[in-house]
């Protein structure tokens, strides 16, 4: 009697739990250990990709499917990858997601391919991916290592999507150019929302050249950084 | 520590399977991917006459199925050597500019696009040189004078956003072009591309700020580009 009351006690564990824990894989990422601002990784595409945001947008979700995918796989192949070999199994299957994204957006929207052709494939050279597959992955479970790999993504997306707000509205005047939803918001002529030739309050306004080069995106990281240390004092040593 | 039979064994059975994956994927890609990319092409070509589509739309605003259309009835494709002579070895859509590129100068081939719109004929010129970080390469359309611009379309594989990248993304810069001539009473001039102001509005095009380099590499590109098809142009009997 005593036995079979102790065997219904024991439940089975959910294959794919989303409590409390899980929950922190994917927000933590976003704040309190931000690969760009926190782990200060991937620092090199944040700077190339975000002179505009729709190619920063696309170049985010190629990266948050390589990360999580490569967590995924990587941890499902932890206790069976040999130990000499580990760095070059983990470079393998990032490289053959990275060749997805290729093959995938030359399928589906080839102009885009065309305009970060030499950035998606700098995904592979990304020390997010494989920062996450040494530090989480090879020693957690596939659930959460897809967890922590989107989670992970998706903090990288946020900044360089937010510094490709700032450069392109300072920079060029508009939002999401080259997009089907391309904004035109300040700039010289009536296809702009703010249009400086007409508006009294604006005519001083030229765009700010140096956002559209790279060195614009390293003060604005470095500004994000300094104003989340701010806002969370804690953060201020950790790395 | 694994065994070195284990190690090998992984490994081949890792790269294996990648491969087969990945082969599959491209192979079932292939065709279409193939397609997306003459499209992207042709729509590069069509550029240069975008204000003579039919309808006055704009290439943009066409499907890729109107792309195909108009290419294959308005365009006639002729394929030449250095020397000026047609050749029917390659279709003029086939050609691939970069690896013309590679052979020696006397064997390259060029690709020549006449577009007829309600009559009118415009010459289509494609047109590659170098960038300041690489390649960058066009389309030039004349008019039935085989001297006036009608429109240009330029592109690059890694100029700089904002500043190279502008000679694509900045239709102001291409739109300068048109009415610009490349010949001065029989001479052939080209067009330039100036810093501080164009002085001679017949041959120059104002430059863009902070790109100096890509705007001098895409005057050599012109002029050099042009000239190729200059034997050919003549046999036209063109009125310079």
């Amino acid at each position: 009697m005593a036995e079979n009351t102790l065997q219904t006690a024991k439940t089975k564990e959910p294959l794919m739990p989303f409590g409390k824990k899980e929950r922190k894989l994917l927000t933590d990422p976003l704040s309190d250990n931000n690969p760009i601002t926190i782990q200060v990784l991937g620092i090199c595409s944040a700077l190339a990709v975000t002179s505009l945001v729709y190619p920063s947008v696309v170049m985010s979700i190629a990266v948050i499917f390589v990360t999580a995918f490569s967590s995924l796989f990587t941890s499902i192949l932890r206790n069976y990858i040999p130990k000499q070999v580990r760095m070059i199994v983990q470079l393998v299957i990032i490289a053959t997601l990275v060749t997805i994204v290729e093959l995938v957006l030359k399928y589906f929207n080839y102009p885009i391919y065309k305009q970060l052709s030499v950035y998606i494939g700098l995904i592979i050279t990304n020390c997010i991916v494989m920062g996450r597959l040494e530090a989480f992955a090879m020693a957690n479970t596939p659930w959460k290592s897809f967890l922590d790999g989107i989670g992970n993504g998706l903090g990288y997306g946020v900044i360089l999507v937010a510094v490709g707000v700032v450069r392109e509205v300072f920079g060029k005047g508009s939002l999401f150019a080259g997009s089907p939803i391309e904004m035109k918001i300040i700039g010289p002529n009536s296809d702009y929302f703010i249009n400086t030739m007409t508006n009294e309050w604006f005519s001083w306004y030229a765009n700010n050249n140096l956002m559209v080069l790279p060195a614009a995106a390293m003060f604005i990281i470095g500004i994000f950084i300094w104003i989340q240390r701010s806002i969370n004092p804690k953060l201020v040593d950790i790395s | 520590m694994y065994s070195t039979n284990y190690v090998i064994g992984f490994i081949l059975i890792l790269t294996s399977t990648v491969a087969i994956a990945l082969t599959g994927l491209r192979e079932g890609t292939k065709e279409q991917a193939a397609l997306n990319e003459e499209i992207f092409n042709k729509r590069a070509i069509l550029a240069a006459v975008n204000s003579h589509i039919p309808g006055g739309r704009s290439v943009k605003d066409l499907s890729d199925p109107e792309v195909i259309e108009l290419f294959t009835n308005n365009i006639e494709q002729v394929t030449l050597n250095m020397q000026g002579e047609p050749v029917t070895t390659v279709m003029a859509d086939k050609i691939d500019m970069g690896k013309e590129r590679k052979k020696s100068e006397s064997e390259r081939l060029l690709p020549l696009f006449i577009y007829e719109n309600e009559g009118e004929k415009f010459y289509i010129l494609s047109v590659r040189g170098n960038g300041l970080w690489d390649e960058i390469w066009g389309n030039i359309a004349l008019e039935g004078d085989l001297n006036t611009v009608t429109g240009v379309s330029f592109d690059h594989k890694g100029e700089t956003p904002g500043l190279g990248a502008e000679i694509k993304d900045n239709p102001a810069f291409g739109k300068q072009f048109e009415g610009r001539k490349i010949y001065e009473n029989g001479q052939y001039k080209s067009i330039d591309v100036v810093k501080g102001g164009v002085k001679n509005q017949s041959h120059e095009v104002d430059g863009i700020s902070g790109a100096t380099i890509t705007g001098d590499g895409v005057a050599e590109m012109l002029y050099r580009g042009i000239k190729y098809y200059e034997p050919y142009l003549a046999t036209l009997g063109s009125t310079n």
